[in-house]
């Protein structure tokens, strides 16, 4: 794959990955209107990455579309970050997850949405709208957890902390970044930083929280390095096509 | 004398066939209402998804397939556009009528591009009260949320601005 198809995968297995995470909560949210926000917000994650997923077999030309991609690739041609397989945890993890992620992909997508590449720039411009929404959805839930009872702000503290070491891959440039950026596709992510790290702030003091202390980053998600919870999830993900290939209903 | 003729041309026909194709989640407006319909030619009908991830999108090709084949359109394609963006201010007044009356909040007009959108009051659609509240952002489909009226206290959908 060249790297123009490999930088529309990486965005299309972002939103994959965060989708298929999101939909786990069906059914099983703490309350119904959690469980229709988490699910809606799922379904427009994978309407992203079946855009995205699209595109990049487009590039690649080699006859995979968006469901071949999704489904017949092994844990390590994965190329989303790691915040977005991270498992859900409780309540306020999922939220902190989707505070650091929505904010991200805004600033990222407000961006793409003015790129020379159309097909970026339109599906860009499309998912911004909607990313928006989960941007203000998950600073709102920041704001409850954070300033609400003792309780739901140790859960949140908790979750953010954790979630908190997965941040600065979001924003690391490499050779695909370049590439992609060369042929009037892609953004520079680490000029978004400041921009997100001041919205971020915001909420954070909304929500009488402190930033989480500085952790050594982790990264490896864009070079298909895993945790092992990717595998979990795709192998639930996948069980279908793979023990019934071309299945269709 | 000469009175003006009315031309009924074959865009117009095929116009006339999607205004009886509904939306298939709120049956009460057709495509054309919600805007969902761009460009209508002789050879083909442009149309474009409101939320990438809508279910209901591929029902709504399907559906107007069905249609245009029934009616004697089956050589007229049917093309996908992103760009621009779907925006509720593509409802038509007569779409925002009708998703009133089946008892839906219809997004104020023009304000999809305001900083405030989704901020104002819902007006009831049953007792047109402003006294309202937002339950849930997120209601049972991805282009509507929960609201409650304060005054008949009936809860309703709000269609959301995008
Ligand atoms: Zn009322």
């Amino acid at each position: 794959m060249d790297a123009l198809a490999t930088y529309a995968l990486r965005l299309g297995d972002d939103s994959l990955i965060l989708g298929q995470r999101l939909g786990e909560w069906c059914g099983h949210a703490p309350a119904l209107e959690v469980d229709l926000s988490l699910t809606n917000v799922a379904l427009d994650q994978v309407g992203q990455a079946t855009h995205f997923l699209g595109l990049a077999g487009a590039i690649e030309n080699a006859g995979r579309d968006a469901d071949a991609l999704a489904f017949r690739r092994d844990v390590m041609d994965f190329t989303n970050c790691l915040l977005v397989e991270q498992p859900n945890g409780d309540f306020a993890q999922t939220i902190a997850r989707q505070f650091l992620f929505s904010h991200y992909q805004a600033l990222l997508f407000e961006q793409m949405a003015r790129v020379k590449d159309e097909r970026f720039a339109a599906i860009a411009a499309k998912a911004l709208k909607e990313v928006s929404y989960h941007a203000t959805l998950a600073s709102d839930w920041v704001v409850r957890l954070g300033d609400g009872t003792e309780e739901s702000k140790a859960r949140m503290v908790a979750g953010l902390d954790w979630m908190w070491r997965f941040a600065d891959e979001l924003f690391v440039m490499d050779d695909v970044d370049a590439a992609a950026i060369a042929a009037g596709a892609g953004v520079d992510k680490s000029a978004l930083r400041a921009e997100w790290d001041a919205r971020i702030d915001a909420v954070l003091a909304d929500a009488t929280l402190a930033r989480p202390a500085s952790r050594r980053p982790v990264l490896g998600g864009r070079a298909g390095h895993h945790s092992e919870h990717l595998g979990h999830l795709l192998s639930d993900m996948q069980f279908l096509q793979r023990a019934y290939p071309d299945a269709t209903w | 004398m000469v009175s003006a003729v009315t031309v009924i041309t074959t865009t117009d026909r095929i116009s006339a066939v999607l205004a009886h194709v509904p939306d298939p989640e709120i049956p009460a407006v057709s495509v054309l209402d919600l805007g969902i319909v761009r460009d209508v030619s002789e050879t083909r009908v442009l149309i474009t998804p409101t939320y990438t991830g809508c279910p209901a999108t591929l029902a709504i090709e399907q559906s107007i397939r069905q249609a245009l084949d029934a009616n004697g359109y089956a050589n007229v394609a049917i093309e996908t556009t992103l760009s621009p963006p779907w925006s509720t201010d593509w409802i038509s007044d007569a779409g925002r009528e009708k998703l009133r009356a089946y008892g839906i909040a219809p997004p104020p007009k023009g304000a999809s591009a305001s900083a405030l959108k989704n901020n104002q009051a819902a007006e009831c659609p049953q007792c047109g009260s402003s006294n309202t509240e937002e339950l849930s952002r997120f209601g049972s489909t991805p282009c509507k949320a929960l609201w409650r009226c304060k005054a008949c206290l009936e809860p309703f959908d709000r269609f959301k601005c995008h």
